[in-house]
Protein backbone atom coordinates (compact mmCIF):
# COMPACT_ATOMS: atom_id res chain seq x y z
CA UNK A 1 0.00 0.00 0.00
CA UNK A 2 3.01 2.38 0.93
CA UNK A 3 4.61 1.58 -2.29
CA UNK A 4 1.65 2.64 -4.47
CA UNK A 5 0.72 5.74 -3.06
CA UNK A 6 4.42 7.00 -2.43
CA UNK A 7 4.73 9.86 -5.07
CA UNK A 8 8.22 9.91 -6.81
CA UNK A 9 11.71 11.08 -5.08
CA UNK A 10 10.14 9.37 -1.76
CA UNK A 11 8.54 12.25 -0.20
CA UNK A 12 4.85 11.77 1.64
CA UNK A 13 1.48 12.39 -0.15
CA UNK A 14 -0.09 15.63 1.06
CA UNK A 15 -2.41 13.75 3.12
CA UNK A 16 -0.15 12.80 6.31
CA UNK A 17 1.15 16.62 7.34
CA UNK A 18 3.52 16.44 9.75
CA UNK A 19 2.69 18.46 13.24
CA UNK A 20 5.08 21.90 13.20
CA UNK A 21 5.01 21.91 17.05
CA UNK A 22 7.76 18.65 16.84
CA UNK A 23 10.37 21.03 16.31
CA UNK A 24 14.06 21.25 17.41
CA UNK A 25 13.55 24.04 20.28
CA UNK A 26 10.88 22.06 21.69
CA UNK A 27 13.25 18.74 22.19
CA UNK A 28 16.03 21.19 23.66
CA UNK A 29 13.97 23.19 25.76
CA UNK A 30 13.09 19.51 27.19
CA UNK A 31 15.80 18.35 27.69
CA UNK A 32 17.17 20.98 29.36
CA UNK A 33 14.05 21.19 32.22
CA UNK A 34 14.67 17.01 32.54
CA UNK A 35 18.43 17.62 33.40
CA UNK A 36 17.37 20.60 35.72
CA UNK A 37 14.60 18.30 37.04
CA UNK A 38 16.78 15.56 37.69
CA UNK A 39 19.31 17.54 39.39
CA UNK A 40 17.04 19.63 41.16
CA UNK A 41 15.44 16.27 42.37
CA UNK A 42 19.38 14.70 43.31
CA UNK A 43 20.15 17.81 45.56
CA UNK A 44 16.75 17.74 47.27
CA UNK A 45 17.71 14.41 48.53
CA UNK A 46 21.25 14.48 49.42
CA UNK A 47 21.37 17.92 51.29
CA UNK A 48 19.27 19.74 53.93
CA UNK A 49 17.82 22.33 51.53
CA UNK A 50 14.06 21.33 52.12
CA UNK A 51 12.67 21.01 55.55
CA UNK A 52 13.61 17.31 56.35
CA UNK A 53 10.33 15.22 56.70
CA UNK A 54 9.25 17.46 53.71
CA UNK A 55 12.06 16.04 51.64
CA UNK A 56 9.21 12.92 50.38
CA UNK A 57 6.80 15.75 49.31
CA UNK A 58 9.64 17.78 47.37
CA UNK A 59 10.40 14.71 45.75
CA UNK A 60 7.52 13.54 44.06
CA UNK A 61 6.51 16.81 43.19
CA UNK A 62 9.93 17.24 41.47
CA UNK A 63 9.13 13.52 39.93
CA UNK A 64 5.81 15.43 38.82
CA UNK A 65 6.87 17.96 37.18
CA UNK A 66 9.39 16.48 34.85
CA UNK A 67 7.07 13.56 34.19
CA UNK A 68 5.05 16.30 32.90
CA UNK A 69 8.20 17.87 30.95
CA UNK A 70 8.77 14.67 29.12
CA UNK A 71 4.93 14.28 28.10
CA UNK A 72 4.65 18.32 26.60
CA UNK A 73 8.07 17.94 25.41
CA UNK A 74 9.32 14.91 24.33
CA UNK A 75 5.90 13.08 23.80
CA UNK A 76 4.27 16.20 22.64
CA UNK A 77 1.20 15.80 24.23
CA UNK A 78 -0.72 19.37 23.93
CA UNK A 79 -4.23 20.35 24.20
CA UNK A 80 -4.76 20.77 20.43
CA UNK A 81 -7.91 18.77 19.20
CA UNK A 82 -5.86 15.77 17.77
CA UNK A 83 -4.80 15.09 20.94
CA UNK A 84 -8.14 14.77 22.93
CA UNK A 85 -7.87 10.86 23.09
CA UNK A 86 -4.60 10.90 24.04
CA UNK A 87 -5.44 13.41 27.09
CA UNK A 88 -8.64 11.02 27.81
CA UNK A 89 -6.76 7.32 27.83
CA UNK A 90 -3.64 9.42 29.65
CA UNK A 91 -6.47 10.97 32.49
CA UNK A 92 -7.68 6.85 33.12
CA UNK A 93 -4.20 5.92 33.09
CA UNK A 94 -3.35 8.11 36.17
CA UNK A 95 -6.84 7.62 37.55
CA UNK A 96 -5.68 3.63 37.48
CA UNK A 97 -1.95 3.73 39.03
CA UNK A 98 -3.23 6.04 41.27
CA UNK A 99 -5.73 3.76 42.65
CA UNK A 100 -3.19 0.75 42.44
CA UNK A 101 -0.49 2.30 43.88
CA UNK A 102 -1.99 4.44 46.52
CA UNK A 103 -4.93 2.02 47.52
CA UNK A 104 -2.33 -0.81 47.52
CA UNK A 105 0.15 0.88 50.53
CA UNK A 106 -3.04 1.96 52.46
CA UNK A 107 -4.43 -1.45 52.68
CA UNK A 108 -0.58 -2.78 53.11
CA UNK A 109 -0.68 -0.54 56.16
CA UNK A 110 -3.66 -0.87 57.91
CA UNK A 111 -2.71 -4.63 57.91
CA UNK A 112 0.94 -3.96 58.92
CA UNK A 113 -0.88 -1.95 61.96
CA UNK A 114 -3.35 -4.69 62.96
CA UNK A 115 -0.49 -7.21 62.69
CA UNK A 116 0.23 -9.69 66.37
CA UNK A 117 3.29 -8.36 67.59
CA UNK A 118 5.77 -10.70 66.46
CA UNK A 119 7.40 -12.32 70.33
CA UNK A 120 11.08 -12.12 70.45
CA UNK A 121 12.58 -15.32 69.89
CA UNK B 1 -27.83 7.59 13.13
CA UNK B 2 -26.16 8.38 9.98
CA UNK B 3 -22.91 8.30 11.05
CA UNK B 4 -23.10 4.75 12.42
CA UNK B 5 -23.78 3.31 9.67
CA UNK B 6 -22.05 4.40 7.13
CA UNK B 7 -19.00 4.21 9.61
CA UNK B 8 -17.65 7.59 9.08
CA UNK B 9 -16.15 9.75 12.41
CA UNK B 10 -17.85 12.88 13.42
CA UNK B 11 -15.80 15.62 12.52
CA UNK B 12 -15.18 17.01 16.08
CA UNK B 13 -14.21 13.87 16.65
CA UNK B 14 -11.52 12.97 13.84
CA UNK B 15 -8.87 15.27 14.73
CA UNK B 16 -10.27 18.55 13.56
CA UNK B 17 -9.79 17.71 10.05
CA UNK B 18 -13.30 19.12 9.19
CA UNK B 19 -14.33 15.73 8.26
CA UNK B 20 -13.62 12.60 7.34
CA UNK B 21 -11.70 10.01 9.66
CA UNK B 22 -8.49 11.28 11.17
CA UNK B 23 -4.97 10.97 9.22
CA UNK B 24 -3.51 7.00 9.77
CA UNK B 25 -0.44 8.94 11.78
CA UNK B 26 -3.15 9.73 14.51
CA UNK B 27 -4.60 6.85 14.44
CA UNK B 28 -1.55 4.85 14.75
CA UNK B 29 -0.20 7.00 17.69
CA UNK B 30 -3.24 7.17 19.33
CA UNK B 31 -3.44 3.11 18.97
CA UNK B 32 0.20 2.99 20.63
CA UNK B 33 -0.30 5.47 23.37
CA UNK B 34 -3.18 3.05 24.43
CA UNK B 35 -0.56 0.16 24.75
CA UNK B 36 2.04 2.23 26.66
CA UNK B 37 -0.98 3.58 29.23
CA UNK B 38 -1.27 -0.15 29.46
CA UNK B 39 2.32 -0.52 29.98
CA UNK B 40 2.60 1.86 32.66
CA UNK B 41 -0.65 0.22 34.34
CA UNK B 42 1.60 -2.51 34.43
CA UNK B 43 4.52 -1.20 36.24
CA UNK B 44 1.86 0.52 38.68
CA UNK B 45 1.91 -2.81 39.66
CA UNK B 46 5.16 -3.48 40.30
CA UNK B 47 5.84 0.43 42.38
CA UNK B 48 3.42 -0.94 44.57
CA UNK B 49 5.11 -4.17 45.31
CA UNK B 50 8.16 -1.62 45.73
CA UNK B 51 6.65 1.10 48.06
CA UNK B 52 5.19 -2.02 50.02
CA UNK B 53 7.82 -3.96 50.30
CA UNK B 54 10.79 -2.26 50.95
CA UNK B 55 10.59 -2.12 54.40
CA UNK B 56 11.04 -5.34 54.65
CA UNK B 57 14.57 -6.27 54.82
CA UNK B 58 14.26 -9.03 56.55
CA UNK B 59 17.67 -8.04 58.44
CA UNK B 60 19.61 -7.78 55.10
CA UNK B 61 21.00 -4.79 53.68
CA UNK B 62 18.69 -1.79 52.87
CA UNK B 63 19.09 0.58 50.34
CA UNK B 64 21.10 3.06 51.38
CA UNK B 65 23.86 0.76 52.00
CA UNK B 66 23.57 -1.06 48.68
CA UNK B 67 22.87 1.98 46.02
CA UNK B 68 25.64 4.55 44.13
CA UNK B 69 23.70 7.45 43.46
CA UNK B 70 26.53 8.50 41.31
CA UNK B 71 26.11 5.65 39.28
CA UNK B 72 22.03 6.38 39.28
CA UNK B 73 22.86 9.80 38.27
CA UNK B 74 24.77 8.89 35.33
CA UNK B 75 22.25 6.59 34.38
CA UNK B 76 19.69 8.95 34.45
CA UNK B 77 21.58 11.09 31.72
CA UNK B 78 22.13 8.53 29.51
CA UNK B 79 18.83 7.99 29.33
CA UNK B 80 18.04 11.91 29.05
CA UNK B 81 20.46 12.15 26.48
CA UNK B 82 18.98 9.21 24.24
CA UNK B 83 15.59 10.50 24.60
CA UNK B 84 16.89 13.62 22.84
CA UNK B 85 18.87 12.00 20.56
CA UNK B 86 15.77 9.67 19.30
CA UNK B 87 13.51 12.77 19.06
CA UNK B 88 16.09 14.62 16.85
CA UNK B 89 16.24 11.28 15.11
CA UNK B 90 12.65 11.06 14.71
CA UNK B 91 12.96 14.64 13.19
CA UNK B 92 15.78 13.90 11.19
CA UNK B 93 13.40 11.66 9.55
CA UNK B 94 10.61 13.67 9.05
CA UNK B 95 12.98 16.03 7.24
CA UNK B 96 14.02 13.31 4.74
CA UNK B 97 17.79 13.18 6.30
CA UNK B 98 18.66 9.53 6.07
CA UNK B 99 22.50 10.17 7.33
CA UNK B 100 21.44 12.62 10.30
CA UNK B 101 19.20 9.89 11.27
CA UNK B 102 21.79 7.15 11.06
CA UNK B 103 23.63 9.50 13.35
CA UNK B 104 21.02 9.86 15.71
CA UNK B 105 20.05 6.73 15.95
CA UNK B 106 23.50 5.38 16.68
CA UNK B 107 23.76 7.66 19.53
CA UNK B 108 20.55 6.87 20.73
CA UNK B 109 21.83 3.34 20.81
CA UNK B 110 24.99 3.59 22.67
CA UNK B 111 23.20 5.56 25.21
CA UNK B 112 21.07 3.22 26.00
CA UNK B 113 23.56 0.61 25.92
CA UNK B 114 25.64 2.67 28.34
CA UNK B 115 22.50 2.94 30.57
CA UNK B 116 22.00 -0.93 30.49
CA UNK B 117 25.98 -2.02 31.08
CA UNK B 118 25.81 0.59 33.74
CA UNK B 119 22.86 -1.29 35.50
CA UNK B 120 23.80 -4.44 34.80
CA UNK B 121 27.21 -3.94 36.53
CA UNK B 122 25.38 -2.48 39.80
CA UNK B 123 23.18 -5.49 39.34
CA UNK B 124 26.09 -7.96 39.17
CA UNK B 125 27.81 -6.07 42.80
CA UNK B 126 24.70 -6.69 44.39
CA UNK B 127 24.58 -9.93 43.73
CA UNK B 128 28.35 -11.08 44.55
CA UNK B 129 27.49 -8.88 47.84
CA UNK B 130 25.03 -11.32 48.64
CA UNK B 131 22.07 -9.05 48.05
CA UNK B 132 20.28 -11.18 45.48
CA UNK B 133 16.89 -11.13 44.68
CA UNK B 134 16.25 -13.95 47.09
CA UNK B 135 17.74 -12.09 50.06
CA UNK B 136 14.85 -10.19 51.02
CA UNK B 137 11.52 -9.15 49.93
CA UNK B 138 12.81 -5.65 49.27
CA UNK B 139 15.28 -6.81 47.20
CA UNK B 140 12.27 -9.16 45.21
CA UNK B 141 10.63 -6.27 44.46
CA UNK B 142 13.41 -4.27 43.89
CA UNK B 143 15.38 -6.51 41.37
CA UNK B 144 11.80 -7.01 39.36
CA UNK B 145 10.86 -3.71 38.90
CA UNK B 146 14.16 -1.86 37.82
CA UNK B 147 14.69 -5.22 35.99
CA UNK B 148 11.48 -4.95 34.19
CA UNK B 149 12.43 -1.10 33.19
CA UNK B 150 16.16 -2.90 32.35
CA UNK B 151 14.13 -5.38 30.20
CA UNK B 152 12.21 -2.77 28.65
CA UNK B 153 15.37 -0.86 27.38
CA UNK B 154 16.79 -4.06 25.95
CA UNK B 155 13.65 -4.57 24.09
CA UNK B 156 13.50 -1.29 23.02
CA UNK B 157 17.38 -1.34 21.88
CA UNK B 158 16.48 -4.38 19.77
CA UNK B 159 13.82 -2.68 18.58
CA UNK B 160 16.10 0.40 17.42
CA UNK B 161 17.93 -2.39 15.55
CA UNK B 162 15.19 -3.38 13.92
CA UNK B 163 13.74 0.17 12.86
CA UNK B 164 16.77 1.12 11.57
CA UNK B 165 17.36 -1.76 9.28
CA UNK B 166 13.85 -0.96 8.08
CA UNK B 167 14.70 2.34 7.10
CA UNK B 168 18.09 1.57 5.71
CA UNK B 169 16.12 -1.01 3.25
CA UNK B 170 12.90 0.70 2.62
CA UNK B 171 13.85 3.86 2.92
CA UNK B 172 12.01 7.33 4.87
CA UNK B 173 8.52 5.94 3.06
CA UNK B 174 5.23 6.65 5.27
CA UNK B 175 4.23 2.90 6.75
CA UNK B 176 8.53 3.21 8.03
CA UNK B 177 7.87 6.69 9.84
CA UNK B 178 4.80 5.38 11.59
CA UNK B 179 6.88 2.95 13.06
CA UNK B 180 9.50 5.13 14.07
CA UNK B 181 6.97 7.45 15.83
CA UNK B 182 5.97 3.84 17.69
CA UNK B 183 9.59 3.61 18.60
CA UNK B 184 9.99 7.16 19.70
CA UNK B 185 6.57 7.05 21.97
CA UNK B 186 7.83 3.84 23.82
CA UNK B 187 11.49 5.22 24.22
CA UNK B 188 10.01 8.41 25.71
CA UNK B 189 7.77 6.70 27.94
CA UNK B 190 10.41 4.74 29.38
CA UNK B 191 11.90 7.87 30.57
CA UNK B 192 8.81 8.59 32.24
CA UNK B 193 9.15 4.84 34.09
CA UNK B 194 12.64 6.00 35.08
CA UNK B 195 11.60 9.33 36.48
CA UNK B 196 9.32 6.90 39.00
CA UNK B 197 12.07 4.30 40.03
CA UNK B 198 14.46 6.81 40.16
CA UNK B 199 12.54 8.71 42.92
CA UNK B 200 10.99 6.23 44.62
CA UNK B 201 13.58 3.20 44.77
CA UNK B 202 16.71 5.26 44.51
CA UNK B 203 16.22 8.94 46.33
CA UNK B 204 13.42 8.33 48.42
CA UNK B 205 15.03 5.38 49.82
CA UNK B 206 18.24 7.04 50.38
Amino acid sequence: MDVDNRPPHGRTPGVEEYESGAGLLSYTVGLALAILATIASFVVSQTNLLWPPGITVGLVVLAIAQIGVHLVFFLHLGSGPDHTNNILALAFGVLIVFLVIAGSCWIIANLNANMMPIPPQ
Amino acid sequence: MAAAITGAVPAELAGGQGAGPAPTRIVVAYGFWIFIISDIVMFSGLFAAYAVLSGNTAGGPTGPELFNLRNVFIETLCLLLSSYTCGLGALSAEWRRPGRFLIFAALTFVLGAAFLAIEFSEFARMVSEGAGPSRSAFLSAFFTLVGMHGTHVTIGLLWLIYVVAQVVAKGLRPAVLRRLLCFSLFWHALDIIWIGVMTLVYLMGD
